[in-house]
C-alpha cells in the first residue's frame, strides 16, 4: 500500500523524465567547469555581444567563476565602463530589424528556453546557402536571420544532400561537408562551442550552483528534523494504538 | 497566579482566546483512524501560507508592466537577495498546491466525505478549487513569457466563444483587444489581492463547516454517535491537539522534503512546473507552434480540444470544460450509496472511481501534447479520439453515479471505527 502511494506521488516526476524527447546530441558541457565557462564568456563577449544583449546579466556576476573585478574589466568588458553594468549592446533594435529582418533576441535566459543541446547543435549547423541574403542558412533553425558569425573559426560548410533534410534529422554532424577549413579544427571548434554553450547555460541561471549546494544542506537538515518529529508523534500515539488494533 | 496566567485571563475577559483554542483545537475531537490521505488538508493550508508569504516578497520586486515584467522576474532571480529561492518556492508552490488539492479531493471521493452532513463543507471546498484555478491562471500571466501570454490569450478567447456577448466580454476581461499591459495590470490586481481575499475567506468558512460537522474518516461512519457517557466525548475520537498536530507535523516535514527537492534540484520539473517556452519574453506578433497550459489545467484543456465545433462555434467545448469542473458541485446529491466509504462500497463504485482517476490522468497527459502526437485514424487525430473517449468516462463517473451507487452491493458499516 505504502509503496503504491509513493509511486503515485512520484508519477509526475517519472512522466517528466520520459516526456522530454531527445532530438539533439547531448551537449558535452560541465556546469562545474569554471574554466570552460570563462572561455565561453570570452567567446560570448567577443562574438555574440555585438548584436545580442544579455540585459539581465551583470559583468561583475562573473566573479562567481573565480575572476576578480580587474580581470573582468580587462578581459571581458568592452561595451561598457562599469563592472556592475548589465550586458547591453549599442545597436538600436530598429536598425537591427532592418539589417537582419528581426532584432537579435536577448540571450540572458536563452539556454533555459532552447536547452543546451539545441544551442550546441544550432551553433554547429550553419551552412552556405546562396539563396539567403546573408549567404548562410542553418539546419536546426531554417532561414534564421543570423549569419554565421563564427565562420572564420569553423570554416564554411555546405549541405551534403539537397534538398534540405527535415529539421529533426539535424544533429549537425554527418549532414555537412567542410568546404573551406577555418582557423580551428573541427574538434577545436566543437570544444569552443561547448564552452560557449556552457557559458550560456551558466548565464541563464547564475544561482544554479548555489541552489544545489544549499539544497543538500536543506535536505540533510530535514532528514535530521524528521527523527524527533516522528518520535514525538509515536510517543503521543502510543496510548491510542494500545486500544483496538487499526486496520491496514 | 503567574504573570502569563494573569495576562491570559485579562485577554479571555475581552476575547474568547482560551475558549476558541479549546473548542477548535485542543477539544476538537477527530476520528482516531486517519490514514495517509488525511495529511493533505493540513498540507493545503501549509502551502497556502507558503504561497502568501513568498508572494508578498515577490511583489516587493516584481513590476506589473508589459515592458518590465519579464526583466523584473530575472532581476529577482539574480539581483534580489535570495530572490531565486523565493521565486522557485512560489512557482513550485503553485504546482504543489494543485497536487495537494487533487489528492485532498480524491480523499473525499474515497471515503464519501461529501455525503450528508458534509454537503456544504464539500461545496465550500469546490469553491476553493475554483478560486485556486483563477488564482493560478491570473498568476501565470505575470512572468510575461510566451506561454504566459498565449495561455492567457487562449483562455480569454474561451469567453469570446460565448454566443452574442462573447466578443465584448473578452474585451472587457482583457481591457484591450489583445492581451496587453492593461491585462497584465488587472491580472496582477486579481492575483495579489482580489482572489487571495476570497480564497482566505473560503478557507475559513471551509474550516468552520468542518468543525461544525466533524471530520469524516476512512470508515465513513459518524464518531459522534458513540459518546463516552462519562466525558461526553466521542469514544473513537482524539483531541486534534496534541494528536493530530504532532501527526500533521510529520506530514509537513516529509512534504517539505519533497518540496525542497524540487525547489533546489529540479525547479522546472522538466518543463512541467516552469515551461521552457516561458523563458522567451512575450511576443504578441509570434504565436508559438504549440500552446499548452500548465499541467494542472491540462485535463480540462484536453476536453476543450476534444469537442468538435458545431453550428460554427467552439462554444460546446467551453461548455464541456466548464461542466467538468462545475459537476463536482453536484456530487453530494449524485451518490445514493447506502455507505460512505470505499471500504464498504461494492465493486461498481471501485471500478467507476478507478476509471475516473485513469481518465483524469490520461486527459491530463493528452492536454500537455499537441493533438497530432499519436498520429491519426482517418481524418481525426488519435489523441483527439482518446480525449473524447476519456471525456465520456469522466462525465459517466458523475452522471451514472445515481444509478450504479444505488444498485452496488455494499458491505455493512461497522458500529465503531474498525
Amino acid at each position: 500500500m505504502r509503496a503504491i502511494l509513493i509511486q503515485i506521488l512520484m508519477l509526475p516526476l517519472i512522466a517528466v523524465a520520459a516526456g522530454k524527447e531527445a532530438r539533439f546530441e547531448s551537449a558535452p558541457i560541465d556546469p562545474r567547469d569554471a574554466v570552460s565557462i570563462q572561455r565561453g564568456a570570452q567567446v560570448f563577449v567577443n562574438y555574440c555581444l555585438n548584436c545580442h544583449g544579455a540585459e539581465s546579466m551583470r559583468y561583475n556576476r562573473l566573479e562567481d567563476l573565480g575572476l576578480t573585478q580587474q580581470q573582468i574589466m580587462d578581459n571581458l568588458v568592452f561595451a561598457s565602463d562599469k563592472v556592475g553594468d548589465t550586458m547591453t549592446v549599442a545597436m538600436r533594435r530598429s536598425d537591427a530589424k532592418r539589417w537582419f529582418g528581426v532584432a537579435p533576441p536577448d540571450l540572458s535566459v536563452i539556454a533555459r528556453a532552447r536547452g543546451a543541446d539545441w544551442l550546441y547543435a544550432y551553433l554547429r549547423s550553419f551552412y552556405r546557402d546562396d539563396r539567403r541574403d546573408s549567404g548562410w542558412n542553418n539546419l536546426v533553425f531554417p532561414n534564421v536571420g543570423m549569419p554565421h558569425v563564427l565562420y572564420e573559426l569553423q570554416g564554411e560548410q555546405v549541405l551534403k544532400s539537397q534538398p534540405v533534410p527535415e529539421i529533426d534529422s539535424a544533429s549537425g554532424a554527418g549532414s555537412f561537408v567542410l568546404e573551406t577549413p577555418g582557423k580551428l579544427s573541427t574538434a577545436a571548434y566543437d570544444r569552443l562551442i561547448a564552452d560557449l554553450v556552457n557559458y550560456l547555460v551558466y548565464m541563464s541561471e547564475p544561482a544554479r550552483e548555489t541552489r544545489i549546494r544549499i539544497g543538500y544542506a536543506v535536505l540533510i537538515f530535514l532528514s535530521f528534523l524528521f527523527v524527533p518529529v516522528y518520535l514525538l508523534k509515536k510517543e503521543y500515539w502510543k496510548s491510542i494504538h494500545q486500544g483496538a488494533p487499526r486496520p491496514n | 497566579m503567574s504573570k502569563a496566567r494573569a495576562l491570559l485571563q485579562w485577554v479571555d475577559e475581552r476575547f474568547p482566546l482560551t475558549a476558541l483554542w479549546k473548542s477548535q483545537v485542543s477539544e476538537y475531537y477527530a476520528p482516531k483512524n486517519f490514514n495517509f490521505w488525511y495529511y493533505f488538508g493540513s498540507l493545503a493550508l501549509f502551502v497556502l501560507v507558503i504561497q502568501i508569504v513568498s508572494g508578498i516578497f515577490l511583489t516587493m520586486n516584481y513590476k506589473p508592466d508589459a515592458q518590465q515584467a519579464f526583466q523584473s522576474v530575472e532581476y529577482i532571480m539574480r539581483d534580489v537577495e535570495w530572490g531565486w529561492l523565493i521565486r522557485y518556492i512560489h512557482s513550485t508552490g503553485a504546482s504543489m498546491f494543485f497536487i495537494v488539492i487533487y489528492l485532498h479531493m480524491f480523499r473525499g471521493l474515497l471515503y464519501g466525505s461529501y455525503r450528508k452532513p458534509r454537503e456544504l463543507l464539500w461545496l465550500f471546498g469546490v469553491f476553493i478549487y475554483l478560486c485556486l484555478m483563477a488564482e493560478a491562471f491570473f498568476g501565470y500571466l505575470l512572468p510575461w513569457g510566451q506561454m504566459s501570454y498565449w495561455g492567457a490569450q487562449v483562455i480569454v478567447n474561451l469567453f469570446g466563444a460565448i454566443p452574442l456577448i462573447g466578443d465584448d466580454l473578452a474585451v472587457w476581461i482583457r481591457g484591450d483587444y489583445v492581451v496587453s499591459d492593461a491585462t497584465l495590470n488587472r491580472f496582477f490586481a486579481f492575483h495579489v489581492i482580489a482572489i487571495p481575499l476570497v480564497l482566505l475567506a473560503l478557507v475559513v468558512v471551509h474550516l468552520i463547516a468542518l468543525h461544525e460537522v466533524g471530520s469524516n474518516n476512512p470508515d465513513g461512519i459518524e464518531i459522534k454517535k458513540k459518546l463516552d457517557p462519562n466525558t461526553g466525548h466521542p469514544v473513537d475520537g482524539v483531541p486534534f491537539h496534541p494528536y493530530y498536530t504532532v501527526k500533521d507535523l510529520v506530514g509537513v516535514v516529509v512534504f517539505l522534503g519533497v518540496f525542497s527537492f524540487i525547489v533546489f534540484f529540479v525547479p522546472e520539473v522538466g518543463g512541467y512546473f516552469l515551461e521552457d517556452n516561458n523563458f522567451f519574453p512575450a511576443n504578441p506578433l509570434q504565436t508559438p507552434p504549440h500552446i499548452a497550459p500548465v499541467w494542472y489545467f491540462t485535463p480540462y484543456y484536453a476536453m476543450l480540444r476534444a469537442v468538435p465545433a458545431f453550428l460554427h462555434t467552439q462554444f460546446w467545448g467551453v461548455l464541456v470544460m466548464a461542466g467538468a469542473v462545475l459537476i463536482f458541485f453536484f456530487l453530494p446529491w449524485l451518490d445514493h450509496s447506502r455507505v460512505k466509504s470505499i471500504r464498504y462500497k461494492g465493486p461498481y463504485y471501485k471500478i467507476a472511481l478507478a476509471l475516473f482517476v485513469i481518465s483524469f490522468i490520461v486527459l491530463g497527459w493528452l492536454g500537455t501534447q499537441p493533438t497530432d502526437f499519436l498520429g491519426s485514424i482517418g481524418k481525426t487525430d488519435l489523441a483527439v479520439i482518446l480525449a473524447r473517449l476519456f471525456t465520456v468516462v469522466y462525465f459517466a463517473f458523475f452522471l451514472l453515479m445515481p444509478w450504479y451507487s444505488r444498485i452496488d452491493e455494499t458491505k455493512p458499516e461497522p458500529e465503531r471505527l474498525a
